[in-house]
């Protein structure tokens, strides 16, 4: 049906007290996630009904640590909210309290700390989106992060994105053309994160209600040229591809802190042609992506199962 | 953010790196009393600008003799440095870097960056110093030397063993070689660098090793731990504009185009520039407004387009998530208002109460080419600018 989240997800806010943690939770309540603990050290103990601007359908128990959140409201997912400087102890809490997804919305960690973060919660064995993401949904059933739910529907198109409102673009193009979305991972903008290209489309692949995966990449890095190599050699759904920042000068920071063309490396021009070699339907306009998954799907037919009996039957011509 | 080469080896020698004896010189009187103060017989005279390839466009020489460290200094200060880097238009030498003559034995490349496909730091070593290393990497990859850092533990002396004896570096050269690199790492590391690259490292003739030219960029989320270093920041290097966003809190980068375009979120931004080329124009610049997009962002950035001469349009392309357009549009109708826009304005919003926002714009008794779709915006902005 999706992957990472679905509607048994319980998900403990990190920083539920904060402006941003506050705005946003009432946001994923209003929207049916399971919001079921907050934490903010020092407010322990507090049943938060949120603010008067943004008050909660119903109020969340607030524990002074993660650890405390797991042990009593059984949570298995974490949003981070709190700020950029103390974001990587955040994470390392959350990873040590033994919570295998974490989401982590913050912008601005230094990449110093995240080498850190990334090497531990790979050791931990931790899943995390982001940081510097508007996080992970799988419509209609839960929604982490700060994305607008009403412009995603139900569905089984897959979306994997580096930016935020770009995605929103995406989503709403699929979602106006009568399609959905099984479930769209805002993987974040910068240099270092949790989940790359390649690891979503690792989870896509196991997922049967997922008929075509729309990748939203940019400039800098390489991690486009990796999740490349990864659908030409294994992975089976059709996939849809957009690179932002074909425009842009190398050299330059385009607002991301990973999106960056440096030492003549990640131009656009050198993803989109390795991308199209390795069979992704890479459009050139930002407008044409829902059109495209359309086609895409229309011609492929609309479900796996389908798609694997042609290609059995065309193996064994 | 980016500092001069100087700035990098004041920051070198303080934890240890090697670097030639030099100070920075701002005229042709201080560039003589630096040199006099570093003593010997030869002199290099360095323009000190954010760009590579200075030595090929004039903006390293060697004087012999007070007078024409004086006579080299006055003729580089002031210039239009033009290198591959700096693009044709170049950029005016301020400052000055005087350094001790070293006579070099080898040049050596030691550069140290995050290596992002694996999330770790990478320390890299060439024995092809002195050129760009971009070029080798393409055409001679197995002469680049490569030790990833495992965060665990560090950059350990056994890499940095590894390392020296790849470029052939023996006796004092070798010792030296392993104290430069480990602390070529302690000051990568602790100062949140982005890039440390030393090209030429160089080696003398006695084993000494050291740092003849010095890259650092440093991570700009970091610099909140780093005053020290983000008072280095030189605005000179900035393009003026860009300077003026940042006060606002807008992120801008200043391009040469004809269209100008304010979006919020990078990689709308960033698409949205595409957009603006596949419409037959070339985007003006990139414009991030944030999630807010208030009037006064608006207005700012609309300041921010207008003061550039070349754009003959603008397009705003704001996908209301969070936000919503209503409140975009009225801030655009505000802002039109306030700052004068002799410029034909196309504005796409959607998301929530696109509807709403589109209503407010076409009773606004302002010239706006309103559209809904990306794709109608692409073929509006081609029409202004043909018109």
């Amino acid at each position: 049906m999706s992957i990472l989240v679905d509607q048994h997800t319980r998900v403990v806010v990190q920083g539920i007290t904060g402006s941003e943690g506050t705005f946003h939770t009432q946001q994923m309540i209003d929207y049916g996630t399971k919001v079921v603990a907050g934490v903010t050290p020092g407010k322990g103990g507090l049943q938060y009904k949120g603010s008067d601007q943004f008050p909660f359908q119903k109020s969340v128990p607030v524990f002074n640590t993660v650890a405390d959140a797991v042990k009593n409201e059984g949570v298995n997912a974490s949003v981070i909210f709190v700020p950029a400087s103390f974001a990587s102890d955040a994470i390392m809490e959350a990873a040590e309290a033994g919570v295998p997804l974490i989401v982590t919305i913050t912008e601005g960690i230094p990449a110093r700390d995240m080498v850190k973060v990334y090497a531990y919660l790979l050791n931990n064995g931790t899943r995390m989106i982001g940081p510097n993401c508007p996080g992970i949904i799988t419509p209609g059933q839960c929604k982490i992060g700060i994305m607008p739910g009403f412009i995603h529907r139900p569905g089984r198109v897959g979306i994997i994105s580096r930016s935020g409102t770009l995605t929103y673009e995406a989503v709403w193009q699929i979602t106006e053309l009568g399609l959905g979305q099984s479930t769209c991972i805002g993987i974040g903008g910068d240099p270092i994160v949790g989940t790359r290209f390649v690891d979503a489309l690792r989870l896509f692949k196991d997922d049967g209600d997922t008929d075509a995966v729309v990748i939203i990449g940019e400039i800098g890095g390489t991690a486009e040229e990796e999740a490349a190599a990864y659908v030409e050699k294994e992975f089976q759904i059709p996939v849809i591809g957009f690179i932002a920042g074909r425009t842009a000068p190398p050299g330059r920071r385009m607002g991301h802190a990973g999106a960056i063309i440096s030492g003549g490396k990640g131009t656009a021009n050198e993803k989109i042609k390795v991308m199209r070699e390795a069979g992704i339907h890479v459009v050139d306009s930002p407008a044409l992506i829902g059109e495209t998954v359309k086609n895409v799907l229309g011609r492929t037919g609309k479900s796996r199962f389908q798609r694997d009996k042609r290609r059995s039957l065309s193996t064994k011509q | 953010m980016k500092i001069h080469e100087y700035q990098a080896k004041k920051i070198l020698k303080q934890f240890g790196v090697a670097v030639p004896n030099g100070g920075v010189a701002f005229s042709d009187d201080e560039a003589v009393k630096t040199a006099e103060g570093i003593g010997g017989s030869t002199w290099v005279v360095k323009a000190q600008i954010h760009a590579g390839g200075r030595g090929k466009g004039g903006g390293v020489k060697i004087a012999k003799n007070f007078d024409e460290v004086r006579q080299i200094a006055s003729q580089m200060l002031g210039m239009k440095l033009v290198t591959h880097q700096t693009g044709p238009d170049g950029k005016i030498v301020k400052r000055v870097l005087i350094e001790q003559g070293i006579s070099i034995a080898r040049e050596l490349y030691i550069g140290i960056t995050l290596d992002r496909s694996r999330s770790q730091n990478v320390v890299m070593a060439s024995t092809e110093g002195g050129v760009e290393i971009e070029k080798v990497a393409a055409a001679t990859p197995e002469k680049i030397l490569k030790e990833y850092v495992n965060p665990m533990i560090g950059f350990r002396e056994f890499q940095a063993r590894k390392l020296a004896f790849g470029l052939c570096m023996s006796g004092d050269a070798f010792k030296n070689g392993v104290k430069f690199l480990m602390a070529l790492y302690k000051t990568y590391e602790e100062t949140d660098a982005s890039l440390a690259e030393i090209n030429p490292l160089v080696v003398t003739a006695d084993g000494q090793v050291l740092a003849l030219d010095a890259k650092m960029n440093f991570d700009d989320n970091a610099l909140f731990r780093h005053p020290d270093i983000l008072a280095m920041r030189d605005l000179d290097e900035e393009e003026p504009l860009e300077i003026e966003a940042s006060k606002y809190n807008l992120s801008y980068i200043k391009l040469d185009g004809n269209v100008g375009c304010m979006v919020n979120g990078a990689g709308l931004a960033m698409a949205t520039m595409d957009i603006i080329k596949l419409a037959g124009g070339e985007p003006a610049n990139f414009l991030d407004v944030g999630g807010g997009a208030s009037v006064e962002t608006v207005s700012n950035g609309f300041k921010i387009i207008l003061s550039d001469s070349k754009v003959k349009a603008i397009l705003i392309n704001i996908f209301g998530g969070i936000v919503r357009c209503d409140r975009v549009a009225n801030g655009v109708v505000e802002a039109v208002k306030k700052v004068r826009v002799t410029v034909p304005v196309v504005v796409r919003l959607e998301g929530t109460n696109a509807k709403e926002a589109r209503e407010i714009l076409a009773n606004s008794g302002l010239n706006f080419s309103v559209v809904t779709s990306l794709q109608d915006a692409t073929e509006k902005v081609t029409q202004a600018i043909k018109n």
